[in-house]
């Protein structure tokens, strides 16, 4: 008789979702499945808008990272348009991308996982959360909320807004840096500095272990992630490259524009997040990772000092490229730290004080593709209009997309691992959680779509009978 | 004095509304100890507490059969149920599809040519509703906090007044959409 085991809603993540654990006769685990359940269908909705809505329209696919959104369609416009837009409006753009690494990736890490290793998987689920982060260790949790405000506070003061700020625009951004804002941000970046420096130390005392650092399952993929020419980190420009579990690389540097040639998607009848492939290995043996692990693993060194030798010293206690699922969160912090000091190199650039920020012009293109690095992984807008700038057609393919093949993966290796004869506790059901959001997966952005994921598991018996549903309440 | 018990749901839209409840950043710490905070994304409370809550603040519109049924229980067990941002009160973006048919709408997102296999999701997933709808539609709202999403400050205020026993006064820019 087979069973299931659901996880419903998973929590703690950026969207809806729930978790199906299969199981066979004996009770061991068959299958897992992650299953993304709200659709909100901004690919049909913004057919007809024009071009100079869509940055706007775009950003209320997900308020966790809409900066990510903006700058992507911004980037697609700019392409219809045909401008290339002026110097400083790229460094405000990618100043303003660096702030949302760290606001982000703080959000991920202080209030959403953090609870898990700080308190414990098995701890009381009631307090297992940013209120009881705040409650067990105040002055963590103060220093990871300023964290998260120091980036929040830059997009504010570029944008007018912390939330979709109505800044980027086809052709450039619409607002310049003031003198007191460039002065402020300098001000407060040794203490978001001084935070994610002692964050690292922490992180790799308590949990740089390799045991602790296989508690999310660990497995071979390809990675995917944005590089320079030269082959260093990159989040805002540069060229797609995909390596191999080794760091061998697939494919060295494909022109973003051209992304369909690479990456297709498939769909499954379980998920209303679809799942893209690597092309030349076909679905499901395409999978490959995005996010923070996805472009550690891609990139050759990272362009800032204290990056780097962080860099080195993950890769050393890899063996190489990781394959781990916790070490995302690893990767993550890391993140932090680079972006604090790209942000730290753009204040020094005097353009970016400069007032030529926008570049004017009319429909050039019929087409146009924007790509750069969310927090969560590679994210695409691709934009066809007709000749006045009116949406015919959109294709979007969000960072949490690419993970959905390495999500599943992560959950069925953890729900094998751990559940024996049927049985699981809730803090199995919590690492099975985990795993998932070990990738930040942001459902808003999934299914342009996205919501919260509560996490019920279900357990199915192998004559697809549901025998036990297992919540927390 | 005891917590005042506060649930948190999220709906159709995109998280900016709790981000933007996150974004009082250390006001948090001292709301921390005022509240208990219960069924919420945020938190591992699966289920929205039996015995009822005090407070459930509600981002996003009704979208899909999962959020009618959540509505409902919300406004059974909530003494207060507050619309947070402009998706909850209006519809605002996530209604944009109103006027579509949502099977066609699939058929568009997930059929071939779109994906390679073209298997349509009808299965563990909940049904989208054929009309987005405001929370007001569906269940009588107490309070409506305007804004994509509502100010940090506004959230705030609103939270404050109740967890003091009072009415939030809510006048001038705090009525201001988007
Ligand atoms: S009101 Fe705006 S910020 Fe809030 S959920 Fe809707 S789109 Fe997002």
């Amino acid at each position: 008789m087979e069973k299931q085991i659901h996880i419903e809603p998973v929590t703690r993540i950026e969207g809806h979702g729930k978790i199906t654990v299969f199981l066979d006769d004996k009770g061991d685990v068959r299958d897992a499945r992650f299953h993304v359940t709200e659709l909100r269908g901004f690919e049909q909705f913004c057919v007809g808008r024009t071009l100079w809505e869509m940055p706007g329209l775009t950003a209320r696919i997900c308020g966790i990272c809409p900066v990510s959104h903006i700058l992507a369609s911004a980037k697609a416009c700019d392409a219809i348009l045909a401008v290339q837009i002026p110097s400083t409006a790229v460094l405000l753009r990618r100043l303003m991308n660096s702030a949302q690494l760290v606001q982000s990736h703080a959000l991920s890490f202080f209030y959403l996982s953090a609870p898990d290793f700080l308190l414990g998987w098995d701890s009381d689920p009631a307090a297992r959360n940013v209120v009881g982060l705040v409650a067990a260790n105040p002055e963590l949790a103060r220093k990871g909320i300023r964290l998260r405000s120091f980036g929040q506070e830059i997009i504010d003061r570029l944008g007018g807004k912390r939330i979709h700020p109505g800044w980027a625009v086809p052709g450039g951004v619409n607002q310049a840096l003031s003198s007191a804002d460039r002065a402020w941000t300098l001000g407060r970046l040794p203490e978001a500095l001084a935070t994610i420096q002692e964050t690292l130390s922490l992180f790799k005392g308590a949990f740089g272990d390799a045991e602790a650092r296989r508690v999310l399952s660990d497995f071979p993929s390809m990675y995917m992630g944005l590089v320079r020419p030269d082959g260093a980190w990159e989040h805002y420009a540069g060229v797609l490259r995909i390596v191999d579990a080794k760091g061998k690389i697939v494919e060295p540097g494909y022109d973003p524009s051209r992304y369909y040639e690479i990456i297709q998607e498939a769909a499954e009848p379980w998920s209303y997040l679809k799942f893209p492939y690597y092309v030349p290995k076909g679905y499901p043996d395409g999978m490959y990772r995005v996010g923070p692990l996805g472009r550690l693993n891609a990139c050759d060194h990272i362009a800032s000092p204290l990056a780097q030798a962080e860099l080195e010293e993950f890769r050393q206690r890899s063996g190489g490229r990781s394959g781990r699922v916790f070490d995302y969160h690893y990767a993550r912090l890391i993140e932090i730290l680079a972006a604090l000091e790209e942000i730290g190199q753009l204040l020094a650039d005097d353009r970016i004080g400069s007032s030529t920020i926008r570049a004017e012009a009319g429909v050039n293109a019929r087409e146009g593709v924007g790509v750069h690095e969310a927090p969560r992984g590679t994210l695409i807008h691709h934009y066809w209009v007709d000749k006045d700038g009116v949406i015919e057609k959109i294709n979007l393919i969000v960072s949490t997309g690419h993970n959905n093949l390495a999500m599943n993966r992560a959950i069925t290796q953890i729900a094998k691992a751990h559940i024996k004869k049927g049985k699981a506790t809730e803090g199995i059901l919590n690492r099975i959680e985990g795993g998932i959001r070990a990738y930040d997966p942001c459902l808003s952005c999934s299914v342009h779509a996205v919501g919260r994921m509560p996490l019920a598991v279900e357990i199915v018996g192998p004559d697809g009978e549901v025998r036990e549903t297992l919540r927390r309440d | 004095m005891a917590k005042v018990r506060v649930a948190t749901v999220w709906f159709s839209g995109c998280a900016g509304c709790h981000m933007s409840l996150l974004d009082i950043d250390e006001t948090l710490i001292d709301l921390a100890g005022m509240i208990d905070l219960r069924n919420s994304p945020l938190t591992d409370l699966k289920v929205f507490p039996e015995d009822g809550v005090d407070v459930t603040l509600i981002e996003g519109a009704v979208a899909n059969e999962e959020h009618l049924h959540l509505a409902r229980t919300a406004r059974a067990k909530s003494k207060i149920v507050i619309a947070l941002g402009d998706c909850a009160v209006t519809g605002n973006v996530p209604a944009m599809r109103n006027g579509l048919d949502p099977d066609r709408m699939i058929e568009d997102i997930y059929g071939k040519p779109v994906t390679s296999n073209g298997a349509l999701p009808y299965e563990g997933v909940p049904r989208l509703l054929t009309r987005v709808s405001p929370l007001a539609e569906v269940i009588p709202v107490d309070y409506f906090l305007h804004g994509c999403p509502p100010p940090a400050g506004l959230i705030a205020k609103a939270v404050l007044a109740l967890v003091d026993g009072k009415t939030p006064e809510l006048v001038g820019p705090d009525l201001k959409f988007g």
